[in-house]
């Protein structure tokens, strides 16, 4: 199983998120992550979606996204080849015994606490899918609230433009 | 002039000459401007057949077939014909009248989210939000229907959009989509390797399948295959792409085709694929396709290439144009020895059937009668048993097969039939299909009589669900379940009661008259084969 990114602009239109993300569900394929958001044109959105699956299948995905009607251009790419990012938003419990080692982690992993409460606090982590998946793992073993992630946005790195 | 208007309009501009459909309250503003239209209407019996008739209009045409029919129920009815024309390729333009756009979403009587259910099943579909938008959504439609992959395009449009008032009429005379430019031209360097590689095969050959017929490309096929003498087999969808007593072509491949076709296709050294899909049908193992063999795929639509058979050279582009491209091209080559085993395989491996001589077989019958058809006669085979022993035995001579080959929807012969008359009033249509399949569709009889159109149709009847009952006789041991069709009507009774001439054959003695009576005159017939019930395609 291989990992591709699809970095898909679409017509910024009603219903084309629907269409884009029903053919994936339709054919069968995996959707890992799906962001999306305008571009600086205001009619194109720039939607991101990570998904695994064997060779044929991610060649058959590009293919398939290529031939919706209100796709303008697809850009497929390995995640080494792109810079990536994850912003996360994790909410979660703590007491006196374990505010020190929260505060660690999010030192170590460069989170930010951006809000507190008597009994909570909310982490927010803008890095690599990997890093943030880490972070995630680390606060497991405290008691996470809840948790929200943009998933899995990506661009080309600069040099393959040059 | 108000959006109803404009709607019939855009027809006229299209050259559209007939609309099939079922009126409602949401698609009413529609209906009563068509009456200020040359175009005609055909009140179809139920909103599936208008899909069905709209696709057997476009295949004889070669223009988008149109079906209008109302919200909700109407709209979702319609869905079976969408979906079978998207399988097929065959393009449509289908109408829906909607709710009022601001009752959209609350749940009123008749509303479906049409655009959402058939999302799946069309090539693209609008809702019309605006009646400015009118004109430009259906010259994009019409545009988008019969280019590239061809297939069906959905317009729906709410009943106060149909009446708003529109001022200005103009129809685009172009289409501007930055989302849509099929490639059409065949890419030059993989044409150049096609030819090397014609050059060098000892044992090519071309499976054919629909997408030539809808490319009308069967001209610059045969011109190309009796250059060079280059064998060709088909697909269903392909059926009609050469005479079927060419010397050069060597039937139907797939689990229901001919075995030499198979064994050919199986044997060769290099093998073009032109619009065809490699579907499951055709090519049960695509393993087999590509080993020891160089596998070319010609395809207008690229995800279809490499989807079921990683080709060796991917050619994208239309039929027509990369047959005329290959005409251009001046090379040498040899494939007699190859043609002297394919004719020995034709020889050898032909099926022999051993009818029960206590009834009609359907094998001789349609042979019989399709000897007997005008050379241009159009023949819709529906689906099931019917469609198998009319896929093998039919005698393709100038004229065209129609069948559904991807769908595979029952009940499809006698609307296409009716759409395929319309098309062509000059030449013969004739509808077979069995006894399950005709009672999906009978209630079309009184839309052929209302709108005077003369199909001629055969029913082999057998009492059975014939082509499930072959499958449970086969994977079940004869535990037949829910296949017998008992209580069917009694067929002479079904013709008298619609105005049409009845004839039953009960044995192969007297076939012959019996065909000429069913073909004598332009006119609706309805004949009843009798065959028998244990009969097997295989």
């Amino acid at each position: 199983m291989n990992k591709r990114i699809y970095s898909v602009l679409v017509e910024n239109r009603s219903g084309v998120l629907s269409k884009v993300a029903g053919l994936f569900s339709r054919r069968s394929y995996n959707i890992d992550s799906l962001a999306v958001g305008e571009t600086d044109d205001a009619s194109v959105s720039c939607m991101t979606i990570v998904s695994t699956g064997d060779e044929r299948t991610l060649e058959q995905i590009e293919k398939q996204l290529n031939k919706k009607l209100d796709v303008i251009k697809v850009k497929t790419f390995e995640e080494h080849q792109s810079v990536s990012r994850e912003l996360m938003l994790c909410k979660v419990k703590y007491n006196k015994n374990n505010r020190r080692d929260i505060m660690e982690i999010c030192e170590i992993m460069k989170a930010e606490i951006v809000d507190m409460s008597k009994h909570y606090l909310m982490i927010q982590i803008c890095s690599t899918p990997e890093k943030t998946r880490l972070l995630l793992t680390m606060l497991q073993s405290i008691s996470i609230v809840e948790v929200a992630r943009t998933g899995t946005l990506a661009l080309l790195k600069c040099a393959e433009n040059e | 002039m108000i959006g109803a208007d404009a709607m019939i309009k855009c027809l006229e501009a299209e050259g559209v000459k007939v609309v099939f459909g079922y009126p409602g309250v949401a698609i009413c503003p529609f209906y009563n401007s068509i009456l200020n239209s040359n175009i005609r209407t055909v009140l179809i019996r139920t909103e599936q057949n208008a899909a069905h008739a709209a696709s057997g209009m476009a295949r004889i045409t070669g223009r988008p077939g149109v079906c209008a029919v109302t919200s909700g129920p109407g709209a979702t009815n319609v869905i079976t014909g969408i979906a079978t024309a998207f399988a097929d390729s065959i393009p449509l333009v289908c109408i829906t009248g909607q709710v009022v756009s601001e009752l959209i979403g609350s749940d009123v009587f008749q509303e479906a989210d049409i655009t959402g259910a058939v999302e799946s099943f069309v090539k693209y579909s609008y809702l019309i939000k605006d009646v400015k938008d009118i004109p430009r959504v259906f010259k994009e439609a019409f545009h988008i229907a019969n280019t590239g992959r061809k297939g069906p395009v959905l317009i729906d449009v709410p009943i106060d959009i149909q009446n708003a008032p529109l001022n200005n009429f103009a129809y685009p005379e172009e289409v501007n989509l930055r989302t849509y430019k099929p490639t059409v031209k065949g890419h030059a360097v993989q044409i150049k390797k096609v030819i090397q590689e014609l050059q060098k095969a000892k044992r090519p050959i071309i499976c054919a399948g629909g997408g030539v017929l809808l490319s009308e490309a069967e001209e610059e096929l045969r011109t190309f295959v009796e250059k060079y003498r280059i064998p060709v087999v088909s697909t269903m969808m392909g059926i009609g792409v050469m005479p079927t007593k060419h010397p050069l072509y060597y039937g139907m491949v797939g689990n229901n085709g001919r075995p030499y076709a198979n064994k050919a296709m199986n044997e060769s050294d290099l093998l073009i694929m032109v619009g065809a899909r490699v579907a499951d049908r055709a090519v049960s193992q695509p393993g087999l396709i590509t080993r020891n063999k160089v596998l070319v795929h010609i395809d207008v639509d690229p995800a279809e290439i490499g989807k079921n058979a990683g080709p060796t050279i991917p050619l994208v582009g239309d039929a027509k144009n990369i047959f005329q491209d290959f005409l251009k091209e001046e090379f040498s080559c040899d494939h007699d020895e190859w043609l002297d085993t394919l004719d020995e395989y034709r020889r050898d491996l032909e099926i022999h059937r051993n009818p029960n001589p206590d009834y009609v077989d359907p094998a001789a019958f349609i042979t019989a009668l399709s000897e007997k058809m005008q050379d241009d006669a159009i023949y819709v085979a529906d689906v099931g048993q019917n469609q198998i022993w009319s896929c093998a035995y039919h005698v393709v001579k100038k004229g065209r097969f129609l069948t559904t080959g991807g769908m595979g929807t029952m009940g499809y012969s006698i609307p296409a039939a009716m759409g395929a008359k319309l098309a062509a009033p000059e030449r013969q249509v004739i509808a077979v299909c069995g006894d399950g399949s005709f009672q999906m569709s009978m209630m079309e009889l009184a839309t052929m009589r209302q709108h005077n159109i003369p199909v001629k149709i055969i029913v082999l009847k057998n009492n059975y669900l014939g082509m499930v009952r072959e499958y449970q006789h086969y994977t079940y041991q004869d535990h037949y379940s829910v296949v017998d069709l008992s209580g069917s009507p009694d067929l002479s009774m079904i013709a008298a009661a619609y105005g049409m001439r009845f004839q039953r054959l009960e044995r192969m003695e007297h076939v012959d008259e019996a065909i000429d009576a069913f073909l004598e005159k332009d006119a609706s017939v309805l004949m009843e084969c009798v065959i028998d019930p244990m009969d097997l395609v295989k």
